[in-house]
């Protein structure tokens, strides 16, 4: 009996079957789709955080309050103590001690709400200084930034992100309208581009940037400190060089070694680093789920093959009567697993890749299908069937045609 | 007439735990080449064990089953089941179609195990069915056939491989005197065209269509005889 011959056979006793067939193909198609799912969503959400961090550039240092753990992680920010000030920030600008340094940016986040008319509207305020737009690697939509000059004496003046400028102007636009902030009047004189991006929950296009000036007389703060001082090198090959001198420079200030430092300074590729440690963690631990209820849908196919085979003792007897060998009625019950197994696949990696383009419509998240996960999960439900199917098959294959036969 | 079948000190024991049961205790026989033999007996006596025996569904535990000129002692599972292939074909008490197929599908099955290929197959189960004067029902699933047209059915799929020796256990023991009939026609016809018959029966008017008789009880031939019908020839 040839394989095509027992692969038609083994298709027409799945099709006798339909209702169960069916139900063990679904343990298997969840098992695979959520694979591919979860795992899709760990390189998705890894991925998008990587293209976030590319936006940096690859020439900036991050300075942030508080120590870090190690020479990747990244601790501190809101909420720690705060250690860096606005001297620091002029200190590294200062051509003389950090040569390395092309532009230096302080910013200073603060949660404020802008009132324009009846419309209020919560957003992050970032006082900083105007190199801000080149260090961040950002543009504008409309209007222009502020100046030296507008920095240095603290103009009511703001940048508003592009969700910032929807959520209170609609349509309209805001360049050259006022918007008030606790009574204060603040005029706005452009609109970032979009980014695309969200970083860690909050986005990068919901946001008010002022002089950072502005910022202490808005949210009636006295305090010179910042939350981040971004630092970018003259280039790539230089960013070595600067990482030293700022680490230098800020442990001379705050008279600390650079062992016991109370800031830490990222670059792009440690926060790379740290996001992709954290990503990968979520990723393994919801595959091994998602494993584990593939092999249930195995065990599922094993189960299934098992009662096939106690249902059809008359078959097997009668099919052994009339010249089928040990090996043949094996071959049929493996045949028969492995195209429930590879059923299952193909309908799990279907369902996988639809569902990775439906997802992100409902949740904020990007879904990627890899083509190694896709492929693994198919050859998993293949060596599911095979692998479930062997111990029914052989049980099948034993009975003698008799004792078979007479089975009721 | 040269032997198709050949028994000698046959013995079967059956062992359910620590109980041992001697279904067969010492048969020797022997079947000719186009012979028509009934096997009769009370029940229990051992007809279906030797009917097994001589199909090869089952081994002897002691004596020899020479079929063709061949020892089967010596086969192992896979060979048997090629014997059975080849050289046998079976009609049960119980018809023993497959449910899920329609009638020439059923046909077909010992020729899929015997390699031939598709077209062939589905030609010589087409003929098989004409034979058995089944020719419109092809297409039927066993369930859409009466009790008497599905044992032609199975008749059909024991002639289809045109096999040494057609055993038939009770082929008539669930069916009506005139599906009966057609039945045991069909049989005289196929011996008539040369084949080897072994059939077991109950029944008395059967057993007088064969010719000859054997007759078992309590796991020994004890009669051996030929019958009118075997006379007359
Ligand atoms: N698998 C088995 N295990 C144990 N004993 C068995 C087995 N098969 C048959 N026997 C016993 O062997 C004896 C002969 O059985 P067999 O089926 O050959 O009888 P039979 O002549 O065909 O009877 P019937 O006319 O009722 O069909 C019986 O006593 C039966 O109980
Ligand atoms: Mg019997």
């Amino acid at each position: 009996m040839s394989w095509w011959e027992t692969v038609r056979s083994g298709l027409a006793a799945i099709r006798a079957h339909r209702l169960r067939s069916a139900l063990t193909v679904l343990g298997i198609v969840i098992g695979i789709s959520s694979v591919i799912l979860t795992v899709g969503l760990g390189q998705g959400a890894q991925r998008e955080v990587e293209e976030q961090i590319d936006a940096l550039g690859s020439n900036l240092l991050i300075v942030s309050p508080g120590s870090s753990t190690s020479g990747a992680g990244v601790r501190g920010g809101f909420g720690s103590a705060s250690t860096l000030t606005l001297a620091d920030a002029a200190a590294i600008a200062d051509p003389e001690v950090v040569p390395d340094a092309a532009a230096v940016a302080p910013a200073a986040t603060s949660s404020v709400s802008l009132v324009n008319g009846a419309t209020n509207w919560t957003t992050s305020l970032v006082g900083t200084t105007p190199p801000w737009l080149d260090v961040r690697g950002r543009e504008l939509s409309a209007g222009r930034f502020f100046t030296r000059a507008e920095a240095a004496e603290g103009a009511a003046v703001a940048v508003i992100g592009a969700d910032t400028a929807s959520e209170l102007f609609g349509r309209l636009s805001p360049v050259g309208q006022q918007v008030t902030v606790d009574g204060t009047r603040v005029t706005i004189i452009g609109v970032l581009a979009s980014s695309g991006a969200s970083a860690s929950g909050t986005s990068e296009d919901d946001v008010a940037v002022v002089p950072v000036g502005t910022a202490s007389r808005l949210t009636g703060s006295t305090s010179t400190a910042v939350s981040t001082i971004y630092v970018e090198a003259r280039s790539e090959t230089t960013l070595a060089a600067a990482y030293q001198e700022v680490e230098a420079l800020l442990a001379t200030r705050h008279g600390v070694t650079t062992a016991e430092a109370d800031f830490s300074i990222a670059t792009q590729d440690s926060l790379v680093e740290t996001a992709n440690e954290t990503n990968r963690t979520f990723t393994v631990l919801l595959g091994g789920v998602a494993g584990i209820s593939l092999l249930v849908g195995g065990i599922g196919v094993m189960n299934i093959m098992l009662v096939s085979v106690t249902e059809r003792v008359r078959e097997i007897g009668l099919r052994k009567a009339l010249g089928a060998t040990p090996r043949v009625i094996r071959r049929q019950f493996l045949v028969e697993a492995s195209l429930l197994g590879l059923t299952g696949g193909i309908v799990g990696v279907l369902v996988g890749i639809v569902g990775a383009q439906a997802l992100p419509r409902f949740i904020d998240q990007a879904v990627a299908v890899s083509l190694l996960a896709t492929t693994a999960a198919l050859a998993t439900a293949l060596a599911l069937g095979v692998g479930f199917g062997v111990y029914p098959a052989t049980r099948a294959a034993r009975l003698t045609p008799i004792d078979a036969l007479r089975s009721e | 007439m040269s032997a198709l079948i050949e028994l000698s000190g046959v013995r079967k024991t059956y062992r359910s735990g620590a109980v041992e049961f001697e279904a067969l205790r010492g048969v020797d026989a022997s079947v000719g080449v186009g012979e028509y033999v009934a096997v009769i007996g009370p029940s229990g006596s051992g007809k279906s064990t030797l009917m097994n025996l001589l199909g090869c569904l089952d081994v002897p535990t002691e004596g020899h089953y020479v079929l063709a000129g061949e020892d089967t002692a010596a086969l192992d599972e896979a060979a048997l089941a090629v014997i059975r292939n080849r050289r046998i074909g079976f009609v049960f008490q119980q018809f023993h179609l497959l449910a899920s197929m329609p009638a020439w599908r059923n046909v077909e099955l010992p020729l899929v195990y015997a390699g031939v290929p598709r077209a062939e197959r589905r030609e010589r189960a087409v003929a098989a069915l004409t034979r058995v004067g089944l020719a419109d029902r092809v297409d039927h699933r066993p369930g859409e056939l009466s009790g008497g047209q599905q044992q032609r059915v199975a008749v059909a799929r024991a002639l289809v491989t045109e096999p040494d020796l057609l055993l038939a256990d009770e082929p008539t023991g669930n069916l009506d005197s005139g599906s009966t009939r057609e039945v045991l026609g069909l049989l005289d016809e196929l011996h008539a065209a040369g084949r080897t018959i072994v059939l077991i029966t109950h029944e008395p008017d059967v057993a007088a269509r064969a010719q000859r008789n054997l007759v078992i009880d309590d796991g020994l031939i004890t009669v051996d005889r030929p019958t009118a019908a075997g006379a007359t020839r």
